[in-house]
């Protein structure tokens, strides 16, 4: 997450020649991704969309096949060896996590669908048995809608209000501001690790500082922030930590919530069924002790072990020098979008990372959308599911770049070109 | 420019996206919003009826140049007609942007016509048709919000 690196270095370098690293061979990680290989509308695609979902690299797509093919059963039942082995590769995907997060114990890990169920689980879970009236939740003013209605479910449930912590023009949180809105009735600090909208990266471990000295418990959404190196979650000393496999060159509908093991224990069941309980009776039915807890029914089993192999992929990374070409890249693209006649960049904080949000005068993100298309550049346009974030800079909509390790200043200046056909449309 | 592009970004929509005709409040009449809420697309449709028969029609928002377009070109392709023969232009024209067709055999589409590029772009057939979808209900009286989602 450094993101201070020389700016001189863009005039350095021309249009389309790449940043030689000693250390992080782009070509040679592309190679890994068969999906980037291809021609989109007659075009190399330069998918720009990663803030909605990244590519999978081939040893995720083997390790799936694999398991699939040699490995599955249904897991933590069965004495046959399938079941077994099957177990083994589930419970050793979460012992991934936790070294990616840095967790204490792999029981403070618990699978769910993605970032959205996990703070649904802790909206649920925590919010209701500690949640009353006239209690309150603390959001940033750039949270992702999956941040933002959970609690408001809980709040209009329990009579409880919901109060946004404040940004600047830049899209950077107040935090000044946070000292003053924590009081005796906050139950919770919700807060985005990175912006999805804007890429601004949250000042986290202040935040996390600033609540626990009022005694007020922190989730962090993590879902921007895995892709870009491991989080530590005992350094940030957040209480709970959300992330999605499909943001994380993993599969989509697999994630997992870290949460400190005495908080997870204090919480209620979320889903009840099988595979959480230790005995049921219709009198009463006891749970089992976290994680499973929360995991009832049959998980996505597969998911999960397609979840590890990419946390074994991003561990075979020098994150030293991802995090250099990932910074050089959004230096270069802000540089040459910006140079734009017609364009506003939406989201410029100082601390900001592989996220490049516009708008073009007089032309609407759906249409620049379909006309980077067709030059096989792919962009997310829209509210990404932050409209609180549009309403705050009065726009509708906008067109957003986002990278990965794997992209390139090629791309950038394919995205560069497919702008200019764009202007050219409606000149 | 890619060929899908310059059959879907006709001069016909872009200038009618830049310069939208009709575009503005009506006093008589009654007004319909429409909302696509994937895109923020929105405009507010107002529509004058006497005996059958569309006397004026207008409308106001902000929306991709599409969508824009297509309220445009709308507005000035049934002002004047009855509600019956909109109706008919309405099948028509969705069958034009969803099939690349015009199953009509009779009258030419005239400026609607240059819609026929959408089909290409599947994700924005809601775009060429909110307009037609909000003037739908506002000839069924239908005074609600309409959405495309």
């Amino acid at each position: 997450m450094n993101t201070a690196t020389t700016a001189t270095r863009i005039e350095m370098l021309a249009p389309g020649e790449e940043r030689r690293s000693s250390t992080f061979d782009v070509e040679a990680v592309r190679a890994d991704f068969p999906a980037l290989a291809q021609q989109v509308h007659g075009h190399p695609l330069a998918y720009l969309d990663n803030a909605a979902s990244s590519q999978k690299p081939i040893q995720v797509i083997d390790a799936i096949a694999h398991f699939d093919a040699h490995d599955y059963a249904n897991v933590h039942r069965g004495v046959h060896a399938l079941s077994q082995r099957a177990t083994d590769a589930f419970e050793g995907a979460r012992e991934k996590v936790r070294g990616f997060l840095n967790a204490e114990q792999a029981k403070e890990i618990v699978f769910v669908r993605g970032t959205t169920e996990a703070i649904n689980l802790v909206a649920h879970g925590y919010g209701r048995s500690r949640v009353q009236f006239g209690d309150e939740v603390i959001v940033s003013a750039m949270e992702h809608h999956s941040n933002i209605v959970p609690w408001q479910l809980l709040c209009q449930e329990r009579g409880a209000t919901l109060r946004v912590l404040p940004m600047n023009e830049r899209g950077e949180v107040r935090l000044e501001e946070l000292e003053g809105m924590l009081g005796p009735r906050t139950r919770l600090v919700a807060v985005v690790h990175v912006s999805n909208a804007l890429g601004t990266v949250n000042p986290v471990a202040d935040i996390v500082r600033i609540a626990h000295a009022h005694g007020v418990p922190v989730l962090l959404d993590g879902a921007q922030a895995v892709a870009h190196g491991p989080v530590d979650v005992r350094a940030l000393d957040c209480d709970f930590y959300a992330f999605s496999g499909h943001k994380l060159f993993g599969p989509s509908g697999i994630g997992a919530l870290y949460g400190k093991a005495e908080w997870l224990k204090s919480m209620a069941p979320y889903q009840g069924g099988g595979e959480m309980i230790a005995a049921v009776t219709f009198e009463k039915s006891f749970y089992k002790d976290i994680p499973y807890r929360f995991e009832a029914g049959t998980p996505n089993i597969t998911g999960a072990v397609g979840l590890g192999a990419a946390i074994d992929y991003m561990a075979g990374l020098d994150f030293a020098a991802v995090a250099a070409h990932e910074d050089d890249l959004l230096r270069y693209a802000t540089e040459r979008v910006g140079a734009i006649e017609k364009v506003r960049l939406i989201g410029t904080a100082s601390e900001k990372i592989s996220v490049l949000s516009f708008v073009v005068e007089g032309i609407r993100s759906h249409d620049i959308g379909t006309i980077l298309d067709r030059c096989g550049v792919a962009v997310r346009v829209g509210h990404h599911c932050a409209q609180p974030v549009m309403q705050f800079y009065r726009v509708p909509a906008t067109a957003r770049a986002s990278f990965a390790f794997y992209n390139t200043r090629a791309e950038v200046d394919a995205l560069v070109d497919a702008l200019h056909e764009a202007i050219e449309v409606f000149r | 420019m890619n060929d899908d592009l310059r059959d879907l970004y006709q001069e016909i929509i872009v200038d009618h996206s830049k310069r939208p005709r009709n575009f503005h409040a009506l006093e008589q009449g009654r007004s319909v919003e429409g909302f696509n809420p994937l895109c923020g697309d929105r405009l507010t449709l107002y529509v004058d009826l006497e005996t059958g028969i569309v006397k004026d029609v207008a409308f106001e928002g902000s929306g991709c140049a599409i969508s824009t377009a297509s309220a445009s070109v709308m507005t000035e392709a049934i002002k004047g007609r009855p509600i019956d023969d909109v109706r008919a232009l309405f099948r028509r024209f969705h069958a034009l942007v969803t099939t690349g067709e015009d199953p009509g055999d009779g009258e030419d589409l005239g400026k609607l016509a240059a819609f026929g590029g959408v089909c290409e772009f599947p994700s924005r057939v809601k775009c060429a048709t909110l307009a037609w979808h909000t003037l739908e209900a506002a000839l069924a009286g239908n005074v609600e919000k309409v959405s495309t989602e």
